[in-house]
């Protein structure tokens, strides 16, 4: 029956690849038997069991493609962490990994829902914006596209290769880095954190209408929210995801 | 891990187990100021012992949840800060 679905159920999926994307980051792509698929920006839980039954679980969001068919996390080592360092450092290809999904359908983009988009993006909160880029490719669409990206160094900015090669071949979208702490010599680019005037140079011009996604720590969202709204942005069309100040 | 304060959709894991159509998309009027927003928009308080959304113009505590995990799972769902609860079929 349409719209009717089942509740939502824990499964397995199976570790294909894990690739260290930067020195913090790293890539689990996994096979989901049973994945019915998923729509850019949506997150699985993810739940660990130790031996003796204790449980933890944590939100990931999705970066690849729905197109792809499978299941791309991205998850960042956070060295007090619970959860996050089991999967970067333990986790190896043929592995099981219990999780559920996909959650949540408010942070999500469809190709026809069209643009333009304006994505911000602070560190790890790239996944699903990533994820929204990728699908925009996959499905044809030329709706134009500003990535605004904030990392702490040059090292640190995930699937930074990936993303020159899509704008070099894509003049429809447009990338901006900042970093945060250190920039390379010679770096031309913005070196300091996201402010009002930088989204005001940045973003589209309000008459376009743009349809912002902002992900990533939970002060850097809160700052960008608040300056996009001050700079004329409708609240409704300035979507927002947390990461928090801790994901484990 | 303490309380972290996120958006609305980071509760829709647990409220999914509960809820089978599409809770972050849902619209929630909130009793005490009347603001009627998407669940996804409003704020999420998640905690091991439960989450709280909390009304994103007023603050009022629209849902509580909270889950036992030990034996068959048992929820408890307080509702009282919602006005009513607008869900739709996703097509």
């Amino acid at each position: 029956m349409a719209g009717v679905r089942r509740k939502l159920a824990w499964r397995i999926g199976e570790v294909l690849e894990t690739s260290p994307d930067t020195p913090r980051t790293k890539s689990l792509i996994l096979e989901v038997p049973g994945w019915e698929g998923h729509r850019a920006g949506q997150h699985v839980d993810v739940r660990l069991t130790a031996e003796d039954g204790y449980q933890a679980q944590r939100s990931y969001s999705i970066a690849s493609a729905p197109e792809n068919g499978r299941v791309e996390l991205l998850v960042e080592r956070l060295d007090d962490g619970e959860v996050s360092p089991y999967l970067t450092d333990e986790l190896r290809a043929g592995d099981n990994l219990e999780l559920r999904g996909p959650i949540g359908g408010w942070f999500a983009w469809d190709a026809s829902e069209g643009g333009p988009l304006l994505l911000v993006a602070g560190g790890s909160g790239i996944a699903p914006l990533m994820a929204m880029i990728r699908h925009r490719k996959a499905a044809g669409s030329d709706t134009p596209v500003r990535l605004l990206f904030s990392s702490r160094s040059y090292e640190d900015v995930i699937f930074r290769e990936e993303l020159e090669r899509l704008a070099a071949e894509d003049e429809t979208l447009e990338i901006t880095h900042t970093l945060t702490r250190s920039a390379p010599p010679g770096w031309k680019g913005y070196h300091r954190r996201i402010d009002e005037e930088m989204l005001g140079e940045v973003a589209f011009s309000l008459g376009e209408m743009p349809l912002a996604f902002v992900c990533g720590p939970t002060p850097l969202v809160e700052a960008v929210a608040t300056d996009l709204v001050k700079l004329g942005h409708e609240p409704a069309r300035v979507k927002t995801e947390r990461f928090g100040p801790t994901g484990g | 891990m303490g309380e972290q304060r996120l958006d609305g959709n980071a509760a829709a894991g647990l409220l999914a187990e509960i809820f089978t159509l599409e809770i972050t998309t849902a619209r929630a009027a909130c009793v005490r100021c009347g603001a009627a927003r998407e669940i996804g928009s409003q704020m999420a308080y998640v905690s091991e012992i439960g989450t709280v959304v909390r009304c994103a113009t007023c603050d009022n505590a629209l849902i509580r949840v909270a889950r036992q995990d030990d034996g068959p799972q048992r929820y408890w769902l307080d509702l009282k800060g919602i006005e009513y609860l607008q869900l739709e079929e996703r097509l």
